[in-house]
């Protein structure tokens, strides 16, 4: 080899060694930051090919990026993405809550812009950069769990945002917890395991994988069964009630009433 | 207007010009305009026509027919959908055919009696003189008449002695019925101090009693809490559950504000604080992982997490009380002892030493 | 001695006979069988009241023979799979068996509670409409003071009913109700261990409630209710005013057989769509709350309707009013709620009393006023309606954020101050509008309705020809009691009191604005000055 090679070979290694130290220092301190907060899910993390992880970070790059800065270190305007994990990246886009959209109290779900491979992609390659809550097997998202302990746990963790027949609940500030009933076994375990904006995370060690099968098999349970006693009226409980009380059955009896009074032609 | 209900009428009182009330306020002109009487009848199609009183006559029976039909389909539905034990669609049919049936049997029978009445059954106008509340002169005299005859053969308007002693004996009998509602519980004005976490008592997931490591606390994670020695087995479950429910929160150290008086009663981030709030004891249980605010669902009691659980916003005034936890050899977190004030709603004497 | 009116039944003719021979019915039928009873829609609405009650009796009899108020801890073993293995308390227990394995179970317990809310709201309505058109004038004060108990009862029937189930919903009302008694000065905690037979939530509250919800207060009610029809009948009925009713008569149809047939179809009626309801709308579904437990919490709870008022008040409420005298807590962020709602309710009891005292009328009041002949008084009703509006809106904060994507806190805030400033805005524009409205009755009874005809004068002036009302219309609109305001004047031993200076100045208040009936001398003049533009007319158009 001559002089000029190897020093050419040496030029051409450096962009690679610029990315192979950024690389280890990103991955330091998502390691690092792991350690301190994430609790590792058990589940089998997909393996992702290269190509997969390149199509992602192209459409990070254009997408996410001008938000979450190009490393997904985070900008004023959006957090950092270290640590989120695949099922976070999951969760957002395919909800299509992200990208996000003007300033609001909270993120909306609105019309889903990436496709599936997109989606995918996108999640393996943040995944790529940190280590983070990993997309849930199929296997954990079966309704095959304890209903009772599935009502339960949803009572206790859950209800108090989702209300307890999972039609949703408000929060400060105009934010709130939204419903549930049109949600897949996947968000609610995503959204479970990543804690998405000012939901609180549960990690597996607060509410256990099979627990959260409980839960899952629970809300399945509710979607899937109507009420024995009729129309349920949004769930919300005696408000919508009363409503229906004061409008349509005193309503629809007054006037009745006014029939009654009424002179026959 | 028909004569034969007239003359079963009451019949006109003269008693209203016996008296002159006070008018009050009231202004009365001489040139009112004067009452034309009662409106002259509108006859009915069905009065006026054999057709429509016929058409009547069949909606009426038709009606009634509808009913004898409701209800024996909700006799046949009865039988015909009953409840298979677990299978909820055979409650919903159950429910839903029984109640059509009934609706039916009810709603024929009274819609077809009211288009009975209006189509059907005289509708003249008819009128009844009122006569004054009160009673006439001569039977308020009598009866002014009667109470004296009563005082006088009493004598209990002449017996003083008497009468005060019965009425001391009425006022006085009553008493012992109010006692007697003594022992409807023992004061809990004690019992409202103190709840079962004590020192060293593992703190545990609700409800499932695992105890938790300080290492499963994650920043933005919340824990439901109760004392690991609470069991759903115990008779006292709820009322010590409903004292000692627990929230566990760990955030960044660095935004924690503590008094010095505190700074050890967390650990690394960790904090733990009553869930029963302090308005009227509804569970505190909405974290906001972002913001640190606890939200009580029942009135919107709104608390600073970090701010030692101050409230910002709703009608709670006092912080929730924060309990101590340090962790212990293993890893597990821990009450360093019970709360130091009672915890939930205010009463009047909570504070007393 | 009966006759029948019909010798061909002789079953009829035999019974008939054999009842009046030891019961004397034929004095009561004559009495009571052509009573005349005044025929409008509005008048039904007590009934309603009423028939829903009958349905409560009906329904609620079929529920206690398999409801099991015990609070012993069990486990359940039933068909509702998600609650399978589950520990809750026999009450509970008891309730989902209802619902889920008895035939007809939850359609009863739906009825049940259907009807508790139509009760409470046709009750409510029935308030309204005997406020708003001055029923509760003599002689029947005494009766609007009963209707009110009945109203308060009913509060207290549903509150102990639903919270019998002792599910989570309910469960956490009673924890409210809890609180709330804790934070009564000295004797809170008291009252709270004798309720609960110690710590909260004990063994005993359920049973009690049971004893007060199926015992005690429906005896109450009855009472009350005999008490309410009872007068009723001895006053008879209101009636609207309009030509040929006045005060010392009274006009409709008889009991037998209109009434008869109208009031017991309209129960049927009544019954029919309280079952219509409750066969297509679920109602209170306890088993998705599960059993009740201190600890978890559904988003969006709430109070039945008409206890709605009294948790919006705690709601509503500012922040940090609590303090402290000493060692002593004094709640007053209950204490201001609890005060305001029993203020409130103390006024609505008492209204009758003060419009009686301000009038000073005496003579007893069978003819209605249309509510904008009383302006002020329509003005009050609707002030008081805003205000127990807006502590009931206070109620659903969070649902009212949440659909329609509102910040909690700005909602709640607004509320705040509309509790204050609605119901003045409420006064104002409702009076003014009664004036108005009664102007344009004025304006049409003297000059008569516009023809829509334009007729120009020979002089250039356009008028509309209008049509003089029928005398039965112009009737209605001119027949309403006219009052003044007084001055204070002394009394007879020559003292202007402070009692005398009030009623002087409420008198100001309620009658200063005041539009008297067109009399019969203004219509004449107004009808002279028309004849004169008629002629004028013809001879213009003739010549």
């Amino acid at each position: 080899m001559t002089k000029f090679t190897r020093k050419l070979n040496g030029m051409r290694r450096r962009p690679m060694a610029l990315g192979i130290v950024l690389f280890a220092g990103l991955l330091a301190v998502g390691t690092g930051y792991s350690a301190v907060n994430a609790a590792v899910s058990p589940k089998s993390q997909t393996q992702h090919s290269a190509e997969e992880i390149a199509l992602g970070k192209k459409l990070f790059l254009s997408n996410c990026a001008s938000c979450h800065g190009k490393n997904a270190e985070g900008t004023a305007n959006a957090p950092s993405l270290i640590g989120v994990g695949e099922a976070s990246v999951d969760f957002q886009v395919s909800t299509g809550r992200m990208p996000g959209a003007a300033s609001g109290p909270q993120l909306e779900v609105k019309p889903v812009q990436f496709t599936e491979e997109q989606i995918s992609a996108l999640a393996a390659y943040v995944g790529s950069i940190s280590e983070g809550p990993a997309i849930p097997d199929q296997s954990i998202l079966q309704p095959s769990g304890d209903l009772n302990t599935g009502g339960e746990l949803f009572r206790t963790n859950c209800a108090m945002c989702h209300n307890a027949a999972g039609a949703g609940g408000a929060l400060t500030q105009g934010k709130y917890a939204p419903n549930l009933m049109g949600s897949s076994a996947k968000t609610i375990y995503e959204a479970m395991v990543t804690g998405p904006q000012n939901m609180p995370v549960f990690n597996d060690e607060n509410i256990t994988p099979q627990e959260k099968n409980d839960i899952i098999t629970y809300l399945s349970y509710l979607q899937t069964n109507r009420s024995v006693g009729g129309e349920e009226l949004g769930n919300l409980g005696p408000v919508t009630e009363g409503l229906l009380a004061w409008l349509g059955l005193l309503g629809l009896i007054v006037a009745i009433t006014v029939w009654l009074g009424a002179k026959s032609n | 207007m028909s004569e034969d209900s007239k003359d079963l009428a009451k019949v006109s009182d003269t008693r209203y010009s016996e008296h002159e009330y006070e008018l009050g306020l009231r202004v009365t002109h001489e040139d009112a305009v004067v009452d034309p009487g009662l409106e002259p009848h509108r006859v009915r199609m069905t009065d006026k026509s054999v057709k429509h009183e016929n058409t009547a006559v069949r909606q009426v029976t038709a009606l009634f027919v509808l009913s004898i039909l409701g209800s024996a389909f909700a006799l046949y539905a009865y039988f015909a959908f009953p409840i298979e034990l677990g299978n909820m669609a055979s409650v919903r049919s159950n429910t839903l055919f029984l109640g059509l049936g009934i609706t039916l049997g009810l709603l024929g029978i009274g819609i077809g009696a009211v288009h009975w009445a209006k189509t059907l059954m005289p509708d003249n106008e008819v009128t009844e003189d009122r006569h004054l509340t009160r009673g006439s002169d001569e039977k308020r005299a009598a009866a002014v008449e009667i109470i004296s005859l009563a005082s006088q053969e009493s004598g209990f308007s002449r017996r003083k002695l008497i009468r005060r002693t019965l009425y001391g004996a009425l006022a006085f009998f009553p008493l012992p019925g109010l006692f007697l509602f003594g022992d409807l519980g023992p004061n809990v004005s004690e019992k409202l101090r103190h709840t079962t976490w004590k020192k060293g008592t593992k703190l545990a997931r609700d409800p499932s009693q695992r105890a938790i490591k300080a290492a499963d606390v994650t920043i933005g994670s919340v824990f439901h809490v109760i004392p690991e020695d609470l069991s759903p087995d115990d008779p006292e479950y709820l009322e010590k559950k409903s004292k000692a429910a627990v929230l566990l929160v760990r955030v960044d150290p660095s935004e924690l504000i503590e008094t010095e008086e505190r700074k050890g009663w967390s650990y690394q981030g960790i904090v733990a604080y009553s869930k029963i709030c302090t308005h009227v004891g509804c569970p505190v249980a909405l974290y906001e992982q972002h913001t640190h605010h606890l939200l009580c669902p029942c009135h919107q009691s709104t608390f600073d997490l970090v701010d030692g659980c101050k409230v910002i916003f709703g009608p709670a005034t006092r912080a929730l009380p924060q309990l101590p936890i340090t962790v212990d050899k293993d890893g597990y977190l821990v009450a360093q002892s019970d709360f130091l004030e009672p915890v939930g709603p205010s009463f009047w004497d909570r504070s007393v030493k | 001695m009966s006759t029948a009116p019909t010798k061909k039944n002789g079953f009829l003719t035999g019974t008939a006979n054999y009842v009046d021979e030891r019961v004397g019915v034929a004095g009561i039928l004559k009495e009571f069988g052509r009573k005349i009873f005044p025929d409008h829609w509005s008048f039904m609405l007590g009934e309603v009241a009423l028939y829903s009650f009958l349905v409560l009796l009906l329904s609620g009899t079929f529920l206690t023979f398999f409801f099991d108020p015990s609070m012993a801890p069990t486990v359940y073993e039933g068909s509702y799979a998600p609650l399978k293995g589950a520990h809750m308390s026999v009450a509970y227990s008891s309730s989902l068996d209802i619902s889920f394995e008895i035939r007809g179970g939850l359609l009863m317990r739906q009825v049940h509670h259907w009807s508790a809310l139509l009760f409470v709201a046709a009750a409510g309505l029935h308030m309204l409409r005997v406020f708003f058109t001055g029923a509760f004038r003599k002689p029947r004060e005494l009766n609007w003071v009963v209707g009110f108990v009945l109203f308060v009862l009913g509060m207290a029937a549903g509150f102990t009913g639903y919270s019998l189930p002792d599910d989570l919903l309910s469960g956490n009302g009673l924890r409210i109700i809890d609180g709330m008694i804790k934070g009564i000065p000295y004797i809170g905690t008291s009252i709270s261990s004798g309720l609960f037979g110690g710590e909260f939530p004990g063994t005993n509250i359920v049973g009690r409630l049971y004893s007060l919800h199926i015992m005690l207060v429906p005896a109450f009610i009855l009472v009350f209710l005999a008490l309410h029809l009872f007068m009723l009948v001895i006053h008879k009925h209101t009636h609207y005013s309009g030509p040929g009713r006045k005060d010392t008569n009274v006009v409709g149809y008889p009991l037998m057989p209109v009434y008869v047939a109208k009031a017991g179809g309209f129960f049927f009626i009544v019954f029919g769509v309280i079952m219509l309801i409750s066969t297509f709308f679920t109602i209170n579904p306890i088993w998705n709350y599960g059993g009740y437990d201190p600890s978890p919490v559904s988003a969006g709870t709430q109070p039945d309707w008409y206890i709605g008022w009294l948790d919006g008040a705690l709601r509503l409420a500012p922040t940090g009013i609590e303090f402290m005298i000493g060692d002593y807590t004094v709640s007053t962020n209950i204490l201001l709620p609890l005060v305001i709602s029993l203020v409130f309710l103390a006024a609505v009891a008492i209204y009758p009393f003060i419009e009686n005292w301000v009038t000073g009328d005496k003579r007893e009041h069978h003819v209605l006023d249309r509510p904008r002949n009383a302006p002020t008084r329509t003005a009050i009703g609707a002030a008081g309606v805003t205000f127990y509006a807006v502590l009931w809106a206070g109620a659903s904060t969070d649902l009212i954020a949440t659909n329609f994507k509102m910040s909690l806190n700005q909602v709640l805030v607004s509320m705040q101050i509309s509790l204050i400033v609605l119901p003045f805005v409420a006064f104002f524009v409702t009076k003014r509008l009664c004036l108005a409205l009664q102007r344009k009755d004025r304006e049409i009874a003297i000059h008569g309705r516009e023809s829509g005809r334009i007729v120009r004068l020979p002089h250039g002036e356009y008028i509309e020809v209008h049509e003089p009302l029928d005398p039965h219309d112009l009737y209605k609109l001119v027949d309403f009691k006219d009052y003044k305001p007084t001055l204070a004047r002394p009394n007879a031993q020559g003292k202007i009191t402070v009692g005398i200076r009030v009623r002087a100045a409420m008198s100001k208040f309620y009658f200063e604005d005041r539009i008297s009936p067109a009399t019969q001398t203004e219509i004449d003049e107004a009808a002279h000055h028309n004849h004169e533009i008629e002629a004028e007319v013809k001879k213009a158009i003739e010549g």
